[in-house]
């Protein structure tokens, strides 16, 4: 059998799970009484239709997933379980709210830069506990970092209303941070922010670093089997897993961080609506490969940014889309797993 | 196909009857029209290379692998197996190669597993207990697999097999993970329980087990039965030729004189007073001191945990002594016995698996192009046989992923090797090919240190043996009465 092979059946498992998920949520809508052709339409429209849908819209979404996705794609494969990408992107926004207040009067350029950096040192530090306790005492990470994001979320809560506080001491969020320092837009008359191009450098930064770099590969094959990763490579699998496990919370901080500067321009509660969680729907679709992360990230941004329009066109509940997305996720780990056994079976073929 | 199968066909019905059985997976062919036929109270030995389809068929009579064609009889009935609960039913019970112990369990509830209704802890512990008398088992009721010795794991998945009322036993493989003395009471245990009137299938690649102790012999290649006899009066040769096919009827015939002459210089590693602790914290190597020189070939011996695991690993600079001095060359090759745990990743490709040597002290790009390049000149001239080097190693036969470690190791051109069983589940061919590198890396130069649980291979290979026994080392001259007794710690 050839890799060829694999690859070709690996995407007919994909598309036929695509249709199926496809063919379920026409039944779903169709089922509870709305238009599926105009639901299909407005869906499209929203997240596609013209260029200010796909834009501002499709694209400005997909940014952060785009960065937490490939940041929770790279620990995945390293064997690392953070769920913690959300609590990481709120600190990321915190700490980068913070740097654009008191640095202000900084020149521009070396204002942003230390904003997005204090965002990703942030986002670093908040993965630097579960990662210790992981390396030293085998806490399992997908507790710590769960919990960690309660955390996270109540110090948001305390920040907006005390020391991160607007001044007029009213609403439960920071003070607008200056056109100086918000994220240059991409093209007048757009939404799109610099962010998203950062977005990109991340994503093909990872994949350089997974397919390239002499730590990458160790990063992968510490992931594949620890056992022979440290016997056979000699390779220290604890530290590339710290190392790894504090990169991918890096990332998440600067997600946050960008998400400030180029979209809500302000720190509020509830400013991530899940993206720490959408993020491993992201890197699974994408089978854990940062380049599929870029598609997967625009995807599920697009479901998004359609799902919005589908209720503003047709009355259909936005919640309508997390179906889908629970559905495409479990059907695209389905695709995988299948795929994984006819691979196994050719090996016990072979014993 | 003109296959004689024993006129006792006839007389009584066969515990267990595979007829023309077929299986393929994806592009590979396992099984073409396999036969066999198992007569009650006997012990059977299924003999063929690697990826002969020994343990395929054995799958298909336990039912974890659905044939595409033929049919099962046991008693002469015709059954279907869905799932091994199946063939657990109709009482076939197998041990696989690969332990199937749940890490997490104890010994009672691996033992209880599978099974119905209430778990009564104290009914089923007697139960065990009772079983585990019978196999000279003394496990305790409360241990997790992790801290018991692959002999003793062994007779755990025995004592499973028998506590599910099994008629029909297949061992895959059992004397692979055996020392030789534990092997030969398996051996025994085995030819009193067939006595019994139960029926054992014993899948090996050990001829000379199969005619000391089989009733029966089925030799399969290439998923074809291609002979099946009593063992009575049938040859060692006879049988080689049937498993090798036409392509070879000489036996290898093993060059007993040494090999080579040790270029006596510095030592290569040299271990001085060298105390160890294994993973459960007990001190398990006693003030080891040993040298190792150029170009010879050392063989190391021992029983189940004797300490030779440690001995390996010290000498392969995988573990650092507790006390004492270990000097130890920087280049070593180290072929480790469970490759699938330590050796290789499976779902990673050959290139991959071959950069994986020394990965921990490279920095940088990776040039994988050159990677490439070198996996292909390894593939080459260590006969690996796959199509690329994308391959995932997963879909190579076991022959085939030792000879990528072996390339990986040896390819690297290292001062010293380290090789613990380097032969141990291979067939024939894949056995003598791997001895030959060994051999010619020590020729030009190299130590090898090699241990191995088969005496005859380290009899014939080393220039001198270290044995241990219950962490101490004792210096043997490869003779296999002198290196059998060391192991038991008699003189």
């Amino acid at each position: 059998m050839r890799v060829t092979s694999r690859r070709a059946s690996g995407v007919v498992a994909y598309a036929l799970a695509t249709t199926a998920v496809a063919l379920i949520a026409a039944g779903l809508l169709h089922v509870s009484g709305y238009d599926v052709v105009q639901s299909a339409r407005a869906l499209w429209g929203g997240a596609f239709g013209s260029v200010d849908a796909f834009f501002s819209s499709t694209l400005v979404r997909a940014t952060p997933l785009l960065i937490m996705g490939c940041a929770v794609a790279l620990a995945f494969r390293v064997g690392v379980f953070n769920v913690g990408g959300d609590g990481q992107f709120l600190v990321g926004a915190a700490a980068s709210t913070w740097v654009a207040m008191v640095g202000a009067a900084l020149p521009r350029g070396v204002a942003i830069l230390l904003a997005l950096a204090a965002g990703a040192v942030a986002g670093a530090l908040w993965g630097v506990l579960p990662a210790l306790f992981r390396r030293r005492w085998g806490v399992f990470e997908v507790l710590s970092t769960l919990m960690m994001n309660f955390i996270a979320a109540q110090m948001i809560s305390y920040l907006v209303r005390g020391p991160l506080q607007e001044p007029t001491r009213v609403f439960p969020q920071s003070a607008s941070i200056s056109d100086a320092l918000q994220l240059p837009v991409i093209f007048r008359g757009s939404r799109l922010h610099a962010g998203f191009f950062i977005a990109l450098i991340c994503v093909v930064a990872v994949w350089l670093w997974l397919s390239r770099r002499a730590g990458g590969f160790n990063a992968r094959v510490t992931g594949a089997n620890p056992l022979a990763a440290a016997s056979a490579g000699r390779i220290d699998t604890g530290a590339v897993a710290f190392r790894v496990f504090v990169a991918g919370a890096a990332l998440c901080g600067l997600a946050g961080a960008v998400e400030v500067l180029g979209v809500t321009f302000a720190l509020y509660e509830n400013l991530s609506p899940g993206y720490g969680f959408t993020a491993i729907a992201v890197a699974l679709l994408a089978g854990l490969h940062p380049l599929g992360v870029l598609f997967s990230a625009v995807f599920l941004a697009a479901l998004d940014a359609g799902a919005s329009a589908m209720q503003r066109d047709v009355g259909v509940p936005s919640v309508t889309v997390w179906v889908i997305q629970a559905l495409l996720v479990l059907a695209a780990l389905t695709a995988h797993a299948l795929r994984g056994r006819a691979w196994r079976s050719v090996r016990l073929a072979r014993s | 196909m003109g296959i004689p199968f024993g006129a006792n066909r006839a007389v009584s019905p066969s515990a267990l009857e595979l007829v023309a059985v077929s299986k393929t997976f994806g592009e590979v062919v396992a099984l073409a029209d396999a036969s066999f036929s198992l007569r009650p109270g006997t012990i059977h030995a299924l003999l063929g290379e690697n990826g002969a389809g020994k343990t395929s068929l054995m799958r298909v009579a336990f039912g974890m692998v659905a044939p595409d064609a033929g049919s099962i009889l046991i008693n002469g009935e015709a059954v279907r197996f869905h799932a091994p609960s199946d063939a657990i039913a109709h009482g076939v019970g197998m041990v696989q190669q690969h332990f199937s112990l749940v890490p997490a369990f104890t010994s009672v509830e691996n033992f209880a597993l599978g099974g119905h209704g209430t778990f009564d802890r104290a009914n089923v512990t007697r139960r065990l207990e009772r079983y585990a008398a019978e196999l000279g088992l003394s496990v305790s009721a409360d241990a997790r697999p992790s801290t018991l010795s692959a002999a003793e794991q062994q007779q755990l998945e025995i004592a499973k097999a028998l506590g599910r009322e099994c008629r029909i036993l297949i061992l895959d493989e059992p004397g692979a993970v055996l020392p030789p003395a534990q092997a030969a009471a398996l051996l025994e245990w085995l030819r009193s329980y067939a006595q019994r009137g139960r029926s054992v299938v014993l899948v090996t690649h050990k001829l000379r087990d199969a005619l000391a102790v089989a009733d029966d012999v089925t030799v399969l290649r290439h998923g074809r039965t291609v002979l099946s006899s009593q063992v009575a009066g049938i040859t060692e040769t006879q049988l080689l030729a049937a498993m090798l096919g036409s392509e070879s009827n000489t036996i290898e015939r093993r060059d007993v004189s040494p090999i080579g002459a040790a270029t006596q210089t510095r030592p290569v590693a040299s271990l001085n007073a060298v105390s160890a602790q294994d993973s459960t914290k007990r001190e398990r190597l006693h003030q080891v001191t040993v040298e190792i020189a150029a170009g010879e070939i050392v063989g190391v011996a021992g029983v189940e945990r004797s300490g030779h695991r440690l001995l390996l690993r010290i000498l392969a600079g995988r573990l650092q002594p507790r006390r004492g001095i270990a000097e130890i060359s920087d280049s070593i090759g180290f072929i480790p016995e469970d490759r699938h745990r330590e050796a290789i990743s499976l779902d990673l490709d050959v290139r991959d698996n071959i950069a994986l040597r020394e990965a921990g002290r490279r920095r940088g790009w990776m040039s994988w192009r050159t990677w490439s390049a070198y996996a292909q000149r390894l593939m080459k001239d260590f006969d690996v046989r796959a199509e690329h080097e994308r391959v995932p190693v997963a879909v190579l036969s076991g022959g085939n992923q030792q000879k990528v470690v072996l390339a990986r190791e040896l390819g690297a051109l290292p001062k010293l090797i380290v090789a613990e069983n380097p032969t141990r589940g291979l067939d024939v061919r894949a056995a003598s090919e791997i001895r030959q590198r060994l051999r010619d890396a020590a020729k030009s130069g190299a130590a090898v240190v090699w241990y191995s649980s088969d005496l005859d291979e380290l009899v014939a290979e080393a220039h001198r043996v270290l044995v241990l026994y219950d962490g101490h080392v004792r210096q043997c001259a490869p003779s296999r009465d002198e290196i059998g007794r060391a192991m038991l710690g008699t003189s």
